[in-house]
């Protein structure tokens, strides 16, 4: 493989589709909630969740109301009360072990689920999403005998009933990063999917009841924000995660204050993903497309802010243009696809509101040339160069695929530039110096660092944000030690 | 013969200097009779503002400071105290009321609450941090590192020990990680406090590291709660005050918050740890 063409119509770009076939979904018509391990019908008006990549209705989904939201936090209860908190670890251990092991067993099936719900390309949530679900579930099932070793020294606590809130980017992926630690520590979940995208984690309910996990261990409750919030403000909740928004973010922290509930949030992120003169641009360029255009950069630790130093940005702009052009954009199920849809038609607004603002405020706007199916939501993959730090687009979370591209001169210029947020989630360096990139990633202040990759995620790795990205850590012994606390660690 | 006794004009501690409250307000520090001691400066918004700024300012410095030369820097904290032991124990004696044994206490536990907290500065980071065996050709460590500009509400003087054990016990494992501290310090005794400052004036501490203001912390503490630069609101001594409403504004810029304690908080790791973020750095390993 040497020249890329962009321009050729017949190239060898031009693939046969090669849709993954969905017959391996055994979908119902309609979901209920996921309460005390049995579906049952909800009190609200019932939605439809879609396909945002044909805008075609996938199924009817229950709407949970305070009612349910009550019923579902008294099973978790009850649950946590009779049997999670006096299982034994190893036992706990057990049951997410057969839940890692379904979840690989089914993986086929929760993958195009996903892609279907969500938009995402079949490659991501196949290669990326479903595994790392199994990946959590494994990694934290082994951890649930060994509670003393977490750092909070012996016998740490459960903390009770785990309210969690997740969003719709990586629908299942977020509910693994919920559920996984809170069962190992001993704690009884209800948790609400996104509104846009609940489907896999219906069907991770079915396994659920597969692997024989006691009723009310585990409740799914789908609805929109109102139900979200009758969930975290519930007074029997313990613990609220939640994964999403700043606004929504803060607006639970002040729900939440005074209550003593313990709080954990996974907020926005304007990463900065910077680009050293000596870096390896192959990589380098590899790594920018997939920090911004991975997961149609619905990605909170995305790198959307792409800092190039001065003398190499020509080169790294064309080489990054050259590249897009090569990206293919349709059909989330084929397996080609390297760009699926938007998630919701709210959020391409908002994607081309933003994207219009930055061109208003003089940035200069590059499209990749692709094809944009008639049914859908779609956004072409997209950079904005002459790009001022104080321009909307590079100081608000787009979450899409835009990139914001600005220069430095010096290390010094780099790091001050990358700090100028209020967020503080993640970043990328991309340097060939060794000692370079320890001391600038000792300057970022920022939770996550890729150091020449971007968007590595591992359970064993704590993930988690500075300033308003948000507190707690979620992956690894930290991930875990947000869900107990320590037998001398008053209740805060 | 007898001879007339000099007495100390007690100021606020902001950016290692001792400035008067920019409003020029004082308030009288009493005895538990009611007999006069002292004119305290009773600090404004402004100087809450001033001394974030100063804080600000010398963060950078502190946290790129290693760990060893903290260690040592509060650890002379100790060694300065152990010198000054009667001076404090008089001031606690005349602002607490406290008998002499007491105060001695006070002094004593404060000097080992400082160098069981030095002893930290160049340990938690191994403790709290942990190297990570990730699916894949990566180095990849997880460190703590400070979190950035914290406001203290210390103990207040309700509860016994607040005006010199109160500082050490959430003053000292906020800094030893590298974060820099406004401390609003006992409204009702904070002599102890002030004298503090000249002590950590004087023990290689950076200017700006310690802000110490005196006054009223129901004035004060919803400006420190709502500022956008600070980054964490210790409420340990806001029991008293409307705390939740300070958490409430907090909330705003997600600060970290430390919920309010009854007692003296006991020295742990946790405290330390509940200070600082844990940064995660993912190193490619090149194919051989």
């Amino acid at each position: 493989m040497t020249e890329v063409s962009t321009s050729s119509t017949t190239g060898f770009l031009d693939y046969a589709p090669a849709p993954e076939s969905t017959s391996v979904l055994n979908l119902k018509p309609s979901y209920g909630l996921f309460i005390n391990g049995e579906f049952t019908a909800g009190h609200g008006t019932p939605f439809q969740t879609i396909s945002p990549a044909t805008e075609e209705r996938i199924a009817e989904i229950a709407n949970a109301d305070s009612a349910d939201v009550d019923a579902a936090v008294a099973a978790a209860r009850r649950a946590y009360e009779r049997s999670w908190s006096t299982m034994s670890g190893a036992d706990r251990g057990k049951y997410l072990f057969r839940i890692a092991r379904l979840v690989q067993e089914r993986a086929r099936e929760l993958a195009v689920a996903e892609s279907l719900d969500n938009g995402k390309p079949i490659k991501e949530s196949r290669d990326v999403d479903v595994p790392l679900v199994a990946a959590w579930f494994f990694y934290y099932a082994g951890w649930a005998d060994k509670l003393d070793y977490a750092g909070l020294g012996p016998n740490p606590r459960a903390l009770g009933v785990a309210a969690q809130v997740i969003p719709w980017n990586f629908p299942l992926l977020m509910l693994a990063w919920k559920i996984a630690p809170a069962l190992a520590a001993g704690n009884t979940v209800v948790l609400k999917p996104a509104e846009t995208t609940p489907l896999s984690a219906l069907i991770f309910a079915e396994i659920l009841q597969q692997a024989d996990l006691p009723a009310g261990v585990v409740n799914i409750i789908t609805g929109a924000g109102d139900t979200g919030e009758a969930l975290v403000n519930h007074p029997d909740v313990n613990k609220v995660a939640f994964t999403g928004s700043t606004a929504v973010g803060r607006a639970i922290a002040k729900s939440t204050a005074g209550s003593g509930k313990r709080l954990t949030l996974e907020l926005g992120g304007k990463a900065a993903n910077i680009v050293f003169d000596d870096a390896p641009i192959d990589q380098a360029i590899e790594g920018i497309v997939n920090g911004i255009f991975f997961n149609q950069g619905h990605v909170c630790c995305a790198g959307s802010r792409l800092l190039v130093q001065e003398n190499v940005h020509d080169e790294v702009v064309d080489r990054l243009k050259q590249r897009l052009s090569t990206l293919r954009l349709g059909d989330p199920l084929d397996k080609n696809t390297d760009i699926g849809a938007i998630n919701s038609r709210e959020q391409l607004e908002r994607i081309r509101q933003l994207s219009d603002i930055g061109e208003q405020e003089g940035a200069e706007r590059w499209t990749a040339p692709c094809v944009i199916p008639e049914k859908g939501f779609w956004f072409a993959p997209t950079i904005f160069t002459n790009v001022s730090t104080s321009s909307t687009i590079a100081r608000e979370e787009i979450f899409g695929p835009v990139l914001s591209v600005l220069t430095f001169r010096t290390p010094a210029e780099a790091i001050a530039k990358a700090n100028n947020t209020p967020y503080g989630l993640s970043a990328g360096i991309w340097s060939d110096k060794g000692s370079r990139i320890l001391a600038v990633a000792d300057q970022l202040r920022a939770g996550v660092i890729w150091a020449n990759t971007f968007n590595r995620f591992d359970p064993a790795s704590p993930f988690g944000g500075y300033k308003e990205s948000g507190y707690g850590r979620e992956g690894g012994r930290q991930g875990l030690a947000a869900y107990l606390e320590s037998a001398g660690w008053s209740a805060r | 013969m007898t001879r007339l006794a000099v007495p100390k004009t007690y100021k606020l501690y902001i950016g290692g200097k001792f400035p008067r409250s920019e409003s020029g307000r004082t308030y009288e520090v009493v005895t538990q009779k009611g007999a006069f001691l002292a004119n305290a400066s009773l600090a404004s918004r402004k100087d809450a503002r001033d001394a974030v700024v100063a804080a600000r300012a010398a963060f950078a410095g502190w946290s790129a400071a290693t760990g060893y030369n903290r260690g040592q820097v509060l650890y002379r904290i100790a060694e300065l105290l152990e010198g000054r032991r009667n001076q404090f124990v008089d001031e606690i004696v005349a602002t607490e009321g406290a008998s002499k044994s007491a105060a001695t206490t006070q002094v004593d536990t404060a000097i080992d609450a400082w160098v069981w907290y030095a002893g930290w500065a160049d340990k938690y980071v191994q403790v709290a941090g942990n190297g990570n065996a990730v699916s894949g050709p990566y180095f990849n460590l997880s460190t703590p590192e400070p979190t950035g500009v914290v406001a203290i509400i210390a103990p207040q003087a309700a509860t016994a020990g607040a005006s010199l054990l109160g500082l050490a016990a959430t003053v000292a494992p906020a800094i030893l990680s590298g974060n820099t501290v406004v401390v609003v310090a006992s409204e009702g005794a904070p002599l102890a406090a002030i004298s503090l400052a000249e002590v950590l004036a004087t023990s290689d501490v950076p200017g700006g590291v310690v802000n110490i203001l005196t006054g009223s912390p129901a004035e004060i503490a919803p400006w420190l709660a709502g500022h956008a630069d600070v980054n964490a609101l210790d409420l340990a001594g806001a029991g008293a005050l409307d705390w939740v409403s300070l958490q409430v504004t907090a909330a705003d810029t997600l600060k970290r918050v430390i919920a309010p304690e009854t007692g003296i908080p006991a020295p742990s790791l946790e405290r330390v740890v509940a200070l600082t973020e844990t940064k995660t750095v993912w190193h490619t390993k090149s194919l051989i």
